[in-house]
């Protein structure tokens, strides 16, 4: 009876109609969250005394590198799961986390080289989070890139699923010997600010932010997966039946 | 030695597999030399392209030969299970009693015992055309002979996952070139480290550290790999 609800999971159907239900008012609310979280960062919290405005960026790089990493483990616990108990649901989820896990690297990396321009002085240093988030983006795109060439979807996945979980074993490693070369090397020492611990008009918004981003995360994956189960159930009745009833919907919205 | 459940000894499977593998291998012997001679030539082209002083060589001796032993490490993978998967010799490896952990060791053994040892072996020649300070090759071999081992291990997880793949070269570059990365921060700094004075010691015990995680994890990985891509 407890274990009802997981295996429910391995039904696409029972998730593509429940995240229905769900998503008339979780879509909602994480927009609003993002853009109370963002406008209340850039455009109410106080300046920097140091940096000045250019802080600002922290309010939308800071949870976007929290959520690429935390994404990586997100990716590899569905493929573990799609591996052990056999389930379709759970591939679907792992194939989806990929490119949003990419995108989030991409935006960090990005965000992080606008941040070092003004601060540092120059778009990218070999800093050792720079490098994890460059190989992260790799190992992402290693996931993204095989899941495409491999000739059987079924396959596909388990490939994936395989590489995704001996990524989990190496993300810390290679997260440690980053760390450890970068202090080997003692470049010109950069300190962020100064060992000074934020103040909570700056932590709240940036709380927000984190929040915004983890309810923004759930709602790409949700409608990411979406669409993957209606790609690969476009065989099945219950997806006919659904793309019908929208069209008779459409016809009959028409007539009115 | 232990006996399987079919009556099967388990290791003769392993040892049938390694005497196969070195006896094909010592049949095509150029093919041991390709590795090599891109090792080679791709040092020789450092100096033209970088600068051939010796101070600076001196510095990035231990980084390069590193990086171009794992590029060439790196063009090799390919052939691991290639001519097995083409032949239909890997759905006997598969169907066969023998665990299919102790097939992919026998074959990364003999992948690493004429790539990577060959590689470590001659890389103090290549040692002295870079100026490499004095302390500095018998850490360099040592670091190889173990990293390439290492490399040799996550490269067959690489192998197996691209096999089915009929332009394999850019997947498998993209999976394990992540994955060599703490490989080559310890090995090249092993090196630097121990010219510099510190000695090798506590970089080959990590590099030791991570060949005994590899030798737990990656054959296991390969196995599953190699069932997945050859029955899609």
């Amino acid at each position: 009876m407890a274990w009802q609800w997981f295996h429910r999971l391995g039904s696409p159907r029972w998730f593509y109609e429940k995240s229905s239900r769900w998503l008339v008012w979780f879509a909602p609310l994480s927009i609003a969250l993002m853009l109370v979280g963002i406008g209340w960062g850039l455009g109410f919290a106080p300046i920097d005394s140091k940096q000045g405005d250019s802080y600002r960026i922290i309010f939308i790089h800071m949870p976007a590198a929290a959520l690429a990493l935390a994404g990586y483990y997100i990716m590899a616990i569905a493929g573990a799961v799609g591996l052990i108990w056999k389930m379709k649901l759970p591939f679907m989820v792992m194939k989806s986390a990929a490119p949003i896990g990419a995108a989030l690297t991409i935006l960090t990396l990005a965000t992080g080289s606008l941040w070092g321009h003004p601060t540092w002085g120059t778009f990218w240093e070999w800093d050792a989070r720079n490098i994890f988030m460059l190989v992260l983006l790799f190992l992402y795109a290693g996931i993204v890139v095989l899941a495409e060439v491999y000739p059987s979807r079924d396959a596909a996945d388990k490939a994936c699923a395989i590489l995704a979980l001996v990524g989990t074993i190496n993300v810390p490693i290679i997260y440690k010997s980053v760390d450890w070369w970068y202090s080997l090397h003692q470049p010109a020492s950069i300190k962020l600010t100064g060992g000074s611990t934020i103040h909570s008009s700056m932590l709240y918004p940036l709380l927000v932010c984190i929040l915004a981003y983890y309810c923004f995360y759930t709602l790409a994956l949700i409608l990411y997966t979406r669409r993957e189960i209606l790609v690969r159930e476009a065989r099945t009745s219950w997806v006919l039946e659904l793309a019908q009833g929208q069209g008779k919907s459409n016809k009959a919205g028409d007539g009115l | 030695m232990p006996i399987g459940h079919d009556g099967y000894q388990v290791g003769t499977g392993f040892k049938a597999i390694l005497r196969r593998d070195l006896t094909s291998v010592w049949r095509n012997r150029s093919d041991i030399a390709s590795p090599l001679v891109f090792f080679l030539i791709s040092i020789t082209l450092l100096p033209l392209g970088v600068d051939p002083s010796d101070k600076l060589l001196a510095v990035i001796a231990p980084g390069m030969i590193w990086i171009m032993a794992l590029l060439a490490t790196l063009l090799s993978l390919d052939s691991l299970f290639r001519q097995d998967y083409d032949d239909g010799s890997l759905t006997q490896f598969i169907l066969s009693p023998q665990p299919l952990y102790l097939t992919v060791l026998a074959k990364v053994i003999v992948h690493w015992l004429t790539t990577g040892l060959p590689l470590a072996l001659i890389a103090p020649v290549l040692g002295v055309m870079l100026s490499l300070p004095a302390g500095g090759y018998w850490p360099l071999v040592l670091s190889l002979i173990i990293g390439t081992a290492i490399m040799s291990l996550i490269g067959a997880m690489g192998a197996a996952l691209t096999v089915c793949l009929r332009s394999s070269a850019l997947v498998l570059t993209l999976i394990v070139m992540p994955l060599y990365l703490p490989v080559l921060i310890i090995g090249s700094n092993t090196v630097s480290s121990s010219v510099a004075g510190f000695g090798a010691a506590q970089g080959l015990a990590l590099l030791g550290a991570a060949l005994a995680m590899a030798l737990l994890v990656m054959p296991v990985a390969a196995a599953g790999a190699l069932r997945i891509s050859s029955n899609h």
